[in-house]
């Protein structure tokens, strides 16, 4: 498993990049997640959203799908994509810490 | 002795790749078939290529119309008629009610798995960013028009106008 240093602080990731270990995050963290993949400031949408994906990984132990995110989290997709261009399931995930989605649908 | 404090070593960071140079990249389905276990395939791939950031059209042909004629739409039917993989006995499968139970319990199956129903789902793929067309050779022959079909739907298009659209596609026919 990878150990990579992301904003001066070691973590662990999985071969592609996502974080592995939950506790490791943090809003700071977050942010510069955000950066690596070109999302250079979260606005107070994208941690409703950030927020809602950690919570309900917590409750469920998977990373909701975008269309749990949109029916559970209530927000729309249309949103989503709007806030995550082109592969909001797998960036929003990537910012949150968690493991990309593994749903179909 | 002075120690230097070594700067926290900035090992590049693995980033996933997200693919930005694949956004050229272009998937069509030609859905042709109007039962409920032939529309899913071209709606459930749809929205995940759309997920990958991909540009996705579907083409609704002949029986594929189903799928977006709002009077049919949300009720398309599974039949386990000439369907050896139901396993029912195959002599079984055209008595009455049996496709009824066959839909209902596909119904059942693909609520539990929390997939949406097929109006839900094609909205869901226009506000994902996918583009919807009607055949007009379906339409005519169908003797629809543009007020039958479900909202989302941006063209009834002929085939050579699909063809044009779908340069440089991957193209899957249903």
């Amino acid at each position: 498993m990878p150990v990579t240093t992301i904003g001066g602080k070691e973590v662990h990731v999985d071969d592609e990049g996502f974080m592995t270990n939950y506790d490791e995050w943090d809003e700071e963290l977050a942010k510069q997640l955000a950066k690596n993949i070109g999302i250079d400031e979260l606005t107070e949408e994208h941690w409703r959203v950030i927020k809602f994906l950690r919570e309900d990984f917590k409750e469920t132990g998977e990373t909701p799908t975008l269309r749990r995110v949109s029916t559970v989290g209530g927000f729309p997709t249309k949103e989503l994509f709007k806030l995550f261009p082109k592969k909001p399931a797998k960036k929003m995930s990537y910012i949150a810490g968690l493991p990309k989605p593994h749903g179909c649908v | 002795m002075t120690t230097t404090e070594k700067a926290p070593e900035q090992a590049t960071a693995v980033v996933p790749d997200f693919g930005e140079d694949e956004s050229e990249r272009k998937i069509a389905f030609v859905a042709s078939k109007g039962t409920l276990d032939m529309a899913y395939p071209a709606l459930v791939m749809a929205n995940a290529a759309l997920g990958e950031g991909i540009e996705t059209h579907i083409f609704f042909t002949f029986w594929g119309m189903d799928i977006i004629n709002k009077k049919t739409m949300g009720d398309l039917k599974f039949t386990p008629i000439a369907n050896p993989a139901t396993h029912m006995p195959a002599a079984l499968t055209p008595l009455p009610g049996v496709t009824a139970m066959a839909t209902h319990q596909m119904r059942k199956q693909l609520e539990e798995l929390d997939v949406p129903d097929v109006p839900e789902f094609l909205q869901l793929i226009a506000d994902a960013g996918g583009h919807l067309w009607a055949c007009k050779m379906s339409v005519d022959m169908m003797k629809l028009t543009d007020d039958d079909l479900f909202d989302e739907v941006e063209g009834i298009i002929s085939a050579t106008d699909f063809i044009e659209l779908i340069d440089g596609a991957q193209t899957m026919f249903i």
